[in-house]
């Protein structure tokens, strides 16, 4: 068993670093106050490779190992989760989706300047009446013989306005219940698209959210995934490798949390020494410690047996699951630790605080994992 | 033109300094390295001069053992085209200097920082060019090649500096020389590999001084309060304790 990362993965997550540190670090309460979505930071992180990272070379993308992207994600959530989940969504669920499951002439296509990060992907599931339920998908894609007539509303759709390109299910046969779903490449300004408004979130703020509306959407018959009925698989399996990109997204904000408690309770003093002398405050952060350092081998436990080819699905439930909920818990203190400077936003933590709270119930709630992890663990 | 980067292997600059062996090594365990800060900048600005198409070939080098190739693969990940590592410890910049005499004599240009972050010598850049017999500019905070000439700035006591020198040349580097060190891109970081590290013995040369012992700065000390209405106190404290007026 070998704990020691390689140079390249190194270099990474201090490439991650340093972007996040030095550019993120600069805005980040700016955009969360006014709900901006980051068009030069996704810009310069395409430049960088960050919006492709695992994507084949031979497809313009970095080439690089799930490691690098959990060890990516951490560093760049510590700063900032909206940006993270724009680079999650479209390293893990779209590119990756793509990759492993589209034809070549899609690859050519979309997956190319997904992987350059010239546009960048949404992944259209949940639906207003189909969250955790994916199965019963009321969006219609009906079979026109050269093409697919797609109509229905899809919900909940990080970066719904600045995709260029879609993956959206919707059902085809519905008397094979989920085995009629399918999965189709939609570009956005097809004809027939329109998006609800803002959603005016809780954090993550500055990724922008969006209702998607189809009526009589066209869809060339070349762009569905697979085949035909293959949709509700694909999703399954695209998510058991997005909810990895999740699961280090909810462990750099509770990083990035424990990081600023740690300072804070060395500077701050009280009582006559720094807070972290008082034992009621340093048992906090040994407990903040221990979760993620858990959290952290769950994660890279997962991405090392996606990168060997192993099953990975219990592993990565078991990933997003462990971190949303150490994320919540350890931004939580984290404010409790800064008190009533937690509580504003200069400091941080209360943002920390309100985007940890998503990463228990996106890609999967946290009672989705479970049951997950529980079938999982029956079956065997 | 061909520009060759002397690349300082330094400890991060967090790093918590400490001895051994009777104060006459440092401790390097649990040590992250980085490239000096002003040779990243000395790299940043050839990578931008070779985008902008004024320079054929950036070479990096070092004289270090082999724990300081990750530094270079790292400035190679940055963009440089090869890297040069002389295999020997450094022991002072005379002999440092020595070293890079030997791999630095076919270049145009010369990029040293102006220190290091972690002896602070200052003397490597100017010893090599008496060395080489080049030019050298010290302090330099700017660097342009329009139409194959040198354009160099230099900040000075209130006012700024603008040279031309003619090649080969040494310059000695601060800050300013590029805005902020470039982070190296996905496909930099995979190319590193593949782009040649070549390992060269060491010259002939001796170290012209001998380390005697480190010493740390003293703890700080705790900070005294003073009512506002004792400002003599104050003044005592100044003039008696910490002997600034």
């Amino acid at each position: 068993m070998n704990f020691e990362f390689t140079e390249e993965q190194l270099m990474i997550q201090q490439a991650a670093r340093d972007y996040a540190q030095r550019e993120l670090i600069q805005d980040v309460l700016e955009r969360d106050e006014k709900a901006e979505f980051p068009t030069q930071h996704v810009k310069n992180l395409a430049e960088l490779g960050f919006m492709g990272m695992m994507v084949d070379p031979d497809y313009d993308g970095g080439g690089m190992d799930t490691v690098s992207y959990i060890l990516a994600m951490e560093e760049l959530s510590k700063v900032d989760a909206s940006i993270s989940v724009i680079v999650s969504v479209n390293n893990s669920l779209v590119c990756y989706g793509l990759e492993k499951y589209g034809t070549e002439e899609q690859k050519q296509k979309y997956l190319k300047p997904l992987a350059r990060g010239e546009i960048i992907g949404a992944f259209l599931l949940s639906e207003p009446e189909a969250g955790s339920d994916a199965t019963h998908q009321h969006t219609r894609a009906e079979d026109k013989g050269d093409h697919y007539l797609l109509n229905g509303t899809k919900n909940w759709i990080t970066s719904a306005n600045s995709a260029s390109v879609y993956l959206v299910a919707a059902q085809t046969h519905p008397d094979k219940k989920h085995h009629g779903i399918n999965v189709f490449l939609v570009e956005k300004d097809s004809p027939g698209i329109s998006l609800g408004p803002h959603e005016d979130k809780m954090g993550m703020r500055s990724s922008d959210t969006h209702s998607v509306m189809f009526s009589d959407v066209k869809v060339p018959k070349e762009n569905r995934i697979g085949e035909d009925g293959f949709g509700f698989k694909f999703a399954m399996k695209t998510l058991e490798a997005g909810r990895m990109g999740i699961a280090a997204q909810a462990l750099g904000i509770a990083s990035g949390a424990y990081e600023r408690a740690l300072a804070y309770a060395k500077e701050r003093k009280a009582f006559g020494t720094e807070i972290a002398n008082h034992q009621v405050i340093a048992f906090k952060l040994a407990d903040m410690a221990v979760k993620i350092e858990n959290a952290r081998n769950l994660c890279l436990k997962a991405a090392w047996l996606k990168d060997n080819d192993q099953s990975f699905s219990q592993a990565s439930a078991m990933a997003k699951l462990y971190c949303a909920d150490i994320a919540m818990e350890v931004t939580t203190e984290a404010v409790q630790i800064h008190g009533g400077y937690g509580y504003v936003r200069e400091y941080h933590v209360e943002r920390l605080m309100r985007e940890a709270k998503l990463t228990q119930i996106y890609e999967g709630t946290s009672e989705v994992q479970k049951i997950v992890i529980s079938r999982s663990i029956l079956r065997d | 033109m061909k520009i060759l980067v002397l690349i300082n292997n330094v400890p991060d600059t967090t790093t918590k300094i400490r001895f051994t062996g009777d104060n006459t090594a440092f401790d390097t365990t649990r040590v992250q390295w980085i490239i000096n800060p002003w040779d990243e900048l000395a790299l940043t600005r050839s990578v931008e001069l070779k985008e902008a198409g004024a320079v054929e070939q950036i070479s990096v080098a070092n004289v270090g053992a082999q724990i300081t190739e990750p530094t270079l693969r790292k400035a190679l990940a940055v963009g440089a085209d090869d890297a040069i590592r002389i295999d020997a410890e450094p022991k002072d910049a005379f002999f440092v200097a020595n070293q890079l005499a030997e791999v630095a004599k076919d270049y145009d240009i010369i990029l040293a920082g102006i220190e290091a972050s972690d002896y602070n010598g200052s003397a490597v850049g100017g010893m090599l060019a008496e060395l080489l017999d080049f030019n050298s500019v010290s302090a330099v905070s700017g660097l342009n090649i329009e139409n194959g000439e040198l354009v160099i700035n230099r900040e000075i006591d209130g006012g700024s500096q603008v040279l031309s020198i003619s090649t080969p040349v040494v310059l000695i580097v601060q800050k300013g020389i590029a805005k902020e060190p470039r982070i190296p891109a996905m496909r930099g970081i995979m190319m590193a590999r593949k782009k040649p590290l070549n390992v060269v013995a060491p010259a002939d040369a001796d170290a012209k001084t001998t380390l005697v012992d480190f010493t740390l700065p003293p703890p700080k000390a705790a900070c005294k309060m003073v009512d506002e209405e004792n400002a003599k106190d104050l003044v005592a404290l100044l003039h008696e304790e910490a002997k600034v007026l």
